[in-house]
């Protein structure tokens, strides 16, 4: 089927394009019902790849693209088991976001995430597993995961590390701070940076001239540029897990959760 | 350059406008959190509307507990 509705996700194919819209409020959490969701998109990719020349992944939430991971459903599911079913269960959930993170980064297809709003955390992660972001300038960028005691766990600093330079992939990660959509293109994160509202429509325009090129041809030079760093994201894995299992990574969820702060993801 | 009021006046005028709020209601000693009404999000909302209107970037945890216009122009200034 070329068209799928679900509670957190939906998507649609025509003229050669693939759209993936996130719903899910307030900012399109990324838990349990999203990723069952993407793991559906993602096999239904084997199929809509066959007629298609690019993907786009949008939000149709206000406050933005992606907040990250559901943080909420973190700790509610964790701080009722023991500590090694607790671990185990991070390291599923992770492993199945790896592979559906992956299979998207390694889509022949050109992707684009069209992004707006908060594109925090793993929201910024599932952008960065596009080969372009287009963005409009409410956009703000940021991996806020040390507050709690991690790292980023779907794949975001190796794909960071990929794409731009170490020093700026340090000011993100080890301050926390938000950078907004004019501060992203100069640091080669966003490659095109419009007006309100408007990421969606540049978007689409971007995908119709992609849909000009010989896709055996761009499907080449995408895998000639953009390899993927499978050693660097299954070290993420662990380094998260082991993160995990201290205490001060329950003690953060909990800070979080409970939270009436204006700035929540700092520490 | 802006003065620090210049800089407060714009802060002033661009919350009235993008909050939607009556500018005579605001004051630069308002907590901008309970004139606006603003949560977490709408904060991030508004110090991108600053970044973009003073071409001035403002690492969030600068305005880690400033909540009046006054502090906020203050902090903004410094970086004009």
């Amino acid at each position: 089927m070329n068209h799928f509705k679900g509670e957190a996700i939906s998507w649609s194919a025509a003229n050669g394009v693939i759209e993936l819209l996130l719903h899910r409020a307030p900012c399109n959490e990324l838990g349990s019902l999203s990723l069952d969701e993407l793991e559906q998109f993602v096999t239904a990719l084997d199929r809509l790849e066959k007629e298609s020349h690019a993907l786009i992944i949008h939000s149709e939430m206000k406050p933005g693209f992606c907040a990250g991971a559901d943080l909420r459903e973190l700790y509610e599911r964790s701080r009722g088991m023991e500590k090694a079913q607790a671990l185990e269960g991070v390291r599923d959930f992770l492993e199945r976001i790896h592979r559906a993170l992956n299979r998207i980064d390694a889509s022949p297809l050109t992707t684009i995430a069209s992004v707006h709003g908060v594109t925090f955390g793993g929201g910024l992660e599932l952008a960065l597993a596009c080969d372009l972001i287009v963005a409009d300038k409410t956009a703000r960028f940021a991996f806020p995961e040390l507050r709690l005691g991690l790292i980023p766990g779907f794949g975001g600093i190796p794909r960071l590390k990929r794409d731009i330079g170490n020093a700026v992939v340090r000011d993100l990660l080890l301050t926390g701070r938000s950078f907004n959509a004019t501060k992203a293109q100069q640091i080669g994160l966003v490659s095109q940076v419009v007006s309100e509202g408007e990421a969606l429509r540049a978007a689409r325009a971007t995908a119709s001239q992609l849909g000009k090129f010989d896709r055996h041809t761009a499907a080449t030079a995408k895998q000639f540029i953009k390899p993927i760093p499978y050693e660097d994201l299954r070290e993420e894995i662990n380094i998260f897990c082991d993160l995990f299992a201290r205490p001060a990574v329950q003690a953060g969820l909990k800070r979080f959760v409970e939270s009436r702060d204006a700035q929540p993801y700092l520490p | 350059m802006s003065t620090t009021d210049q800089t407060l006046t714009e802060i002033l005028n661009l919350a009235a406008t993008h909050f939607k709020v009556p500018r005579e209601k605001l004051s630069p000693d308002d907590d901008f959190f309970k004139t606006l009404g603003i949560d977490s999000l709408q904060t991030l909302d508004l110090l991108t509307k600053l970044e973009n209107h003073f071409h001035v970037e403002l690492p969030d945890y600068e305005l880690q507990g400033v909540s009046d216009f006054r502090t906020l122009a203050g902090k903004i200034q410094s970086r004009l």
